[in-house]
């Protein structure tokens, strides 16, 4: 998938990833995709439930040898 | 209007301090509201780490210098050991990237979460203003938790 900008949160646990999420998509004009690397199994349940409760687009998570690649979309 | 989450911080222990910036930080980072009342042995989370805190009287003057405080002086909760089992949970959250009390309160003020200290606490124990980190937004009583409270549905005691 292709994304406007990535974000690594490699071998960050909770709540880092969303809050480090949270800051970036702020540099990000709506409609444009942050790609976030993360390796904490939480996210697959925290970045959904962030999306939902922000109003932000999440467009998929890809499971890796390694972590995941979560894309969000600024929605607002 | 964004949520309100507010939090009642009554415990001056560095891991349950880990918990009320988690929750906090992460409830500033969907987008909430965040205020932080802290109370009684909370207030040593808040507290500066340099310098001695002045009170007057005999035994308030024994408890500030027992009760000294600032995030870099709270135990653990369990298994403090005398501060060995402080130095080895340090040990692993710097070996998992996890932040500091130090670096969680920095964070959690950038989002903009606020900061109140209570002020009976503060009277009762002998603390002044002087006593606490810049971060420090407000000093109130239990008015204006409340205030804050029942405006949000998130409310928490830590």
């Amino acid at each position: 998938m292709k994304a406007d900008a990535t974000l690594d949160c490699i071998g960050l646990y909770c709540p880092m990833p969303i809050a480090h999420t949270a800051k970036k998509l702020k540099e990000l004009a709506v409609g444009q995709v942050l790609e976030i690397l993360a390796d904490d199994e939480g996210i697959k349940e925290d970045m959904p439930a962030w999306c939902r409760a922000t109003g932000n687009e999440l467009l998929g998570i890809e499971e890796e040898a390694g972590g995941y690649k979560i894309y969000v979309k600024k929605s607002k | 209007m964004p949520e309100k989450v507010t939090l009642a911080v009554f415990s001056g222990e560095m891991d349950k301090a880990l918990a009320a910036f988690n929750i906090a930080i992460g409830a500033a980072s969907m987008g909430m509201e965040v205020s932080m009342f802290f109370t009684f042995w909370g207030l040593n989370i808040i507290k500066k780490n340099q310098g001695p805190i002045k009170s007057r009287g005999l035994m308030r003057k024994m408890l500030n210098f027992m009760n000294r405080g600032g995030s870099k002086r709270l135990p653990l909760s369990r298994f403090h050991m005398f501060g060995l089992g402080k130095w080895m949970m340090g040990r692993l959250m710097r070996d998992a990237k996890s932040p500091s009390p130090d670096e969680l309160i920095a964070m959690a003020h950038e989002a903009g979460v606020k900061f109140i200290a209570c002020t009976t606490s503060m009277g009762i124990m002998g603390i002044s203003k002087e006593a606490f980190i810049p971060e420090v937004d407000s000093f109130a009583g239990v008015a204006t938790y409340l205030a804050e409270a029942k405006e949000g549905r998130v409310n928490l005691f830590v």
